[in-house]
């Protein structure tokens, strides 16, 4: 490594250290992202304490209601009790000591802790999540690559044109859609839930028929949020096909695939992995509709549910989690840009 | 007969001309411009096509489209014409598409602006709060508001607008983080202009463009989110609505399923219009950065 002007160090390419260097660096530029995270899940819980306020009714309203009613001096010590007579900064700081440990208080709907409905809805949301986004990323790269290669051409039009009318539809739409040609008219897949309650499958039948249950909510997230990598994708190959470097490469004789998979999609996938972590969160708060539509038994659908039920503690649990998830998600990402971006490591 | 042999080269065209033939340049753009031209007509008609109430009932329940002149589309399984909920149901889109985005802008330039001018804490401040509302998922933060604030058109629109502020207010902060050292700022600030008068006279006007581009997308994405919440049966149940049409038409999607369909569609032109529309502001915006 050598200083650059400015007092900046700039790193010769190829990189001179060790991989364990390039390692630590990484890391290091992957910690300090998540330490930047710190602040915002305060934020975020100081937030949701305040829709807890605002939100009509407390705990012991709930409580109340639930034994059909009370006087006014029980209510008065369950009042005190759950610590609701205490000033809003003390209540504050109570309710951030335990939400730090995960704990979101009491679900009156479920007669069960938050936390515990959570963790049993949490796997669910997460492999919707992990395969729908997967396949969004790994088709929409691939269709813009291709899109961008033959810009202007008629496979260009149609991929473009596919790509708007899909970002167009909304997933609640293509899902009711995907159900009247699969399921009411073709008969071949199956309209809800998660998996065939009355068959009684078990091993590899039981995850077959899983991933028959999964095939549609699966294909209606990554159809819709596909368009927005493919339209990304397709921007970012065509500025960076138009770099001296590459102009480079081609004179030095590389062969067009050379050129696209090495020195093209490399530095054009940047952005579209930036878009990964910011579009979690989006496409999480998705899976609200979709998994309501299928009646997968997930976060997505607790969330509705808990709306209807009125069961805020339950909201603002999931609200919590699911912004743990997307600082999870945006690290990994980080992680991954920087592994894709030696220059980044240094800022 | 002469003209073509004068050297004289022709007047520049006004501005807003040269605008409007880069932008008619472009055919996705302009069927875009039709599209939305549609929308906006139906939404001003609704009043003619049924001027009391689209949700009262106009027919036997279920009357299959194109089989009963008095209502063209069809009926619901209430027996409410499909047609004057479509067109009343245009007026609340449109409605709550503009105004939301309208708001959210608002919000959006106000903190971008104050975050990209001063820097230092009251960025960091900022930002962190920016970044704390793209972390929550945006639908599930909507259902909560909703869930405190109640249905009414009013607060669907203004919860929508609190959770899309955010994009633009990081393209502000972008703008002015990049405008504000330029010289025409130091010039008019060593004249002595306020920063009051620097942020919204002097830096305002040359950050917007990019952010009038990008309304369309938060347009088109409140209309989207306006109808999933109807679609869920959490709108305002006073209004007819795309989304809640289709909501209640799921349930007889076996047999009658011109009542989803139908909305839907309508939907789908909608937000395609706004997102061609973007595209070819876009580009006639900034024409170089189209290749050909």
């Amino acid at each position: 490594m050598t200083p650059g002007p400015g007092g900046a160090t700039v790193r010769a390419w190829p990189p001179s250290g060790t991989p364990d260097m390039q390692l630590t660096q990484v890391l290091s530029y992957a910690l300090r992202r998540l330490l930047q995270a710190v602040p915002v899940v305060i934020l975020i819980m100081v937030g949701t304490f305040l829709l807890l306020k605002l939100a009509p009714g407390d705990t012991v309203d709930a409580l109340v209601g639930d034994m059909g009613g009370a006087d006014a001096a029980y209510i008065a010590r369950l009042r005190a009790e759950y610590g609701l007579d205490q000033p809003v900064w003390v209540q504050l700081g109570r309710y951030m000591a335990k939400l730090i440990q995960f704990d979101f208080g009491w679900s009156f709907v479920y007669e069960q802790p938050v936390a515990a409905i959570l963790w049993e809805r949490l796997g669910t949301t997460l492999m919707l999540m992990g395969t729908s986004l997967s396949l969004a990323f790994s088709i929409g790269v691939g269709l813009g690559a291709i899109a961008a290669r033959r810009a202007y051409s008629l496979t260009d039009n149609a991929i473009s044109t596919l790509g708007l009318i899909f970002y167009a539809t909304p997933s609640f739409f293509l899902s009711l859609m995907m159900i009247l040609l699969f399921s009411v008219k073709l008969g071949w897949l199956p309209v809800s839930g998660l998996s065939d309650v009355a068959a009684f499958y078990t091993g590899w039948d039981h995850v077959l028929d899983v991933a028959l249950h999964l095939i549609m909510p699966t294909a209606a997230l990554s159809l819709i949020y596909l368009s927005f990598y493919l339209r990304l994708m397709r921007a970012s190959v065509l500025e960076v096909a138009d770099l001296d470097f590459v102009r480079t490469a081609r004179a030095k004789g590389a062969g067009e695939t050379r050129l696209m998979i090495h020195h093209i999609m490399r530095n054009a996938l940047l952005p579209v992995v930036t878009l990964l972590g910011l579009q979690f969160s989006t496409v999480l708060g998705g899976s609200v509709v979709v998994e309501t539509i299928f009646a997968l038994p997930g976060l997505g659908q607790l969330a509705y549910q808990s709306v209807i039920q009125r069961d805020m503690n339950m909201l603002m649990g999931i609200i919590f989690l699911c912004a743990i998830i997307v600082v999870i998600v945006n690290f990994l990402t980080d992680l991954l840009y920087a592994r894709l971006d030696s220059r980044i490591a240094l800022k | 007969m002469t003209a073509a042999t004068t050297d004289l080269p022709r007047a520049e065209p006004a501005p807003a001309v040269a605008l409007w033939r880069r932008f008619a340049r472009n055919r996705a753009a302009l069927l875009g411009l039709v599209l939305f031209g549609a929308v906006l007509v139906m939404a001003a008609t609704a009043g003619l096509i049924e001027p009391t109430d689209p949700l009262r009932r106009a027919g036997d329940p279920l009357t299959k489209p194109f089989t009963d002149w008095a209502v063209p589309l069809g009926t619901d399984q209430l027996g409410r014409d499909i047609l004057a909920q479509l067109f009343h149901g245009a007026r609340i889109s449109l409605l709550v598409g503009v105004l939301a985005t309208l708001l959210s802008i608002a919000i959006g330039v106000v903190v971008g602006a104050l975050a990209g001018f001063f820097g230092g804490w009251v960025d960091d401040v900022l930002m962190r709060v920016t970044e704390a509302f793209q972390t929550i998922p945006n639908f599930v933060l909507l259902l909560a508001l909703v869930a405190i604030l109640g249905s009414s058109i009013e607060y669907i629109t203004l919860a929508i607008a609190i959770v899309s502020w955010t994009a633009p207010a990081r393209m502000v902060r972008a703008e002015f983080l990049s405008l504000r050292s330029r010289e025409f700022v130091d010039a008019a600030r060593n004249l002595g202009v306020s920063n009051g008068a620097l942020i919204f006279r002097e830096i305002l006007p040359n950050a917007l463009p990019p952010v009038i581009v990008y309304a369309s997308v938060i347009m088109a994405l409140s209309i989207l989110l306006e109808s999933a919440l109807a679609f869920l049966g959490l709108g305002d149940p006073n209004h007819a609505s795309w989304g809640n049409m289709i909501g209640q038409g799921r349930a007889v999607l076996r047999t009658d399923w011109y009542c989803a369909v139908i909305p839907g569609i309508a939907i789908v032109l909608t937000v395609l219009s706004f997102s061609l529309l973007g595209e070819g502001l876009n580009d006639a915006l900034n024409p170089r950065q189209k290749k050909q």
